[in-house]
């Protein structure tokens, strides 16, 4: 077991305009124990990238998200940001996710592909009547996700360029100050608070109306985490799966074997799904620190207590220990217990939308257009948590 | 009371929901969730694992009633 104290290395890897795998990861997953990071704020941390050890530290209660806000946590902003659900540990995180769980669950969303898949086709009908170039991020990526978890919620689609700045700043990783991360919080929560009002006036079929019968007549979350949820779902029912849409086309666009097979065999989209899932590095890098608790060890390295472990899934999905082949994007690959949406009890709440949303884009896109191609410079976002085009055009 | 756990193989998606509120009753050491005890006494913490899992893999019933996911 090591606890060696050497320098700790800068980090992230990744850089922000492409969708590689920073090739550091792979002389980190294939050292012993764990490495010791330093990100541009907080403390030093120790980076998880192997699998098995990832699974591990996600999974396991002896490691406390909530714990973070009682040090100086490892972030990529000065500012820090509010992690809501994403911040709390049992029994907290479980009594509001509970209220929410019911509304994500395969079987509920299943409900949701006809609608969804009619406004791929709608989306792509204009898209063809509007001739290319067309910027497929701002046409047809941002839209779908966007549609269907306002619906869902019940938020305004028309409000999108709205809320759509607001969440671009919460997942920035610029150096916003904490005045200005606490000032676009509180715009986006005065927003949430007068559509919660609203919804209680004029109670409808939708979540937002559900969790505030949970909190009127229920009483199980305070006013403040009922708003927090609702803006939590907004944004993370978004950006993620906006920004995979793209990532993926150029992921395909990139192997073409690949993509024509799923063009002969649209059967395989599920599992090209949680290849892409799997493949794709989202993320600038880790982020959401857990703290242990007790002194644990992870991989051969004595995490002591109170120190933080940042988790790299990107990582851990390449990891050949785990996968055969990790480097090689193939679409019928089984057994792809990939870590792209987490694991444990922050496990992404909406991994069965994001799902059946990415089937349905990427599906619909690559029928409708069999010579889809890029058709100009991507515009990649920078400083963002999430990494992907800003701006995609794209031919067909 | 005893309660009976059952998880659908065929549904569980590996998310590890389960045994991270309740490490006890649920373990993941394999492709799928398991309980290490098929039979428990009451455990509120069965029914909120049935209540969040992703992919409402998991049943609670006692005496063959079902209890959770709770509706």
């Amino acid at each position: 077991m090591t606890t060696a104290d050497t320098a700790p290395l800068s980090y992230p890897f990744n850089v922000a305009e492409s969708l590689d795998l920073s090739d550091a990861y792979e002389q980190v997953r294939n050292s012993p124990g764990l490495l010791k990071v330093q990100l541009t704020y907080g403390e030093p941390a120790w980076l998880v990238t192997r699998y098995a050890e990832a699974r591990f530290v996600l999974g396991d209660q002896r490691f406390s998200r909530a714990e973070s806000a009682n040090h100086d946590e490892p972030r990529q902003s000065e500012g820090r940001r509010d992690s809501g659900i994403l911040g709390m540990d049992p029994p907290d995180h479980t009594r509001l996710r509970t209220l929410v769980a019911k509304a994500f669950t395969v079987r509920q969303v299943e409900k949701l592909r006809p609608q969804v898949r009619q406004l791929t086709h709608e989306l792509l009908d204009e898209l063809e009547a509007a001739g290319p170039p067309a910027d497929l991020v701002d046409r047809y990526a941002l839209p779908i996700p966007v549609a269907v978890i306002c619906r869902l919620l019940g938020v305004p689609e028309q409000d999108r360029p709205k809320f759509r700045a607001w969440s671009d700043a919460a997942l920035s990783t610029s150096s916003l100050t904490a005045e200005e991360f606490d000032a676009n919080r509180d715009e986006l929560r005065a927003y949430m608070g007068q559509l919660i009002e609203e919804h209680r006036r004029a109670p409808r079929d939708d979540l937002m109306t559900a969790l505030i019968d949970a909190r009127d007549t229920g009483d199980r979350l305070s006013e403040l985490e009922l708003v927090d949820l609702c803006v939590g779902i907004l944004v993370a029912g978004h950006e993620t799966t906006a920004t995979q849409i793209p990532n993926f086309v150029l992921a395909l666009l990139d192997h073409p074997d690949q993509l024509s097979l799923l063009r002969e065999r649209p059967e395989l989209i599920g599992g090209a799904v949680e290849e892409l899932l799997r493949f794709v590095p989202l993320g600038s890098g880790a982020g959401q620190a857990r703290y242990a608790t007790e002194d644990i060890d992870v991989g051969g390295t004595l995490v002591r207590a109170g120190t933080p472990v940042l988790v790299a899934v990107g990582a851990a999905n390449r990891d050949a220990l785990r996968f055969d082949a990790p480097g090689t994007l193939n679409i019928t690959r089984t057994g792809n217990q990939h870590l792209g949406f987490g694991h444990g009890v922050h496990h992404c709440l909406g991994a069965p939308l994001a799902r059946l949303e990415l089937q349905e884009a990427i599906g619909a896109l690559i029928t409708r257009f069999p010579k889809l191609q890029v058709a100009g410079d991507i515009e990649w976002k920078t400083q963002m948590l999430v990494r992907g085009p800003r701006v995609l055009p794209v031919g067909w | 009371m005893t309660w009976e756990i059952e998880i659908d193989p065929q549904l569980c998606m590996a998310s590890g929901s389960c045994a991270a509120i309740a490490p006890d009753l649920f373990v993941l050491d394999g492709a799928h969730a398991r309980p290490p005890h098929d039979r428990i006494e009451e455990d509120e913490r069965a029914l909120d694992a049935a209540d969040v899992c992703p992919a409402m893999a998991i049943t609670v019933r006692a005496a063959g009633k079902v209890l959770g996911p709770r509706p």
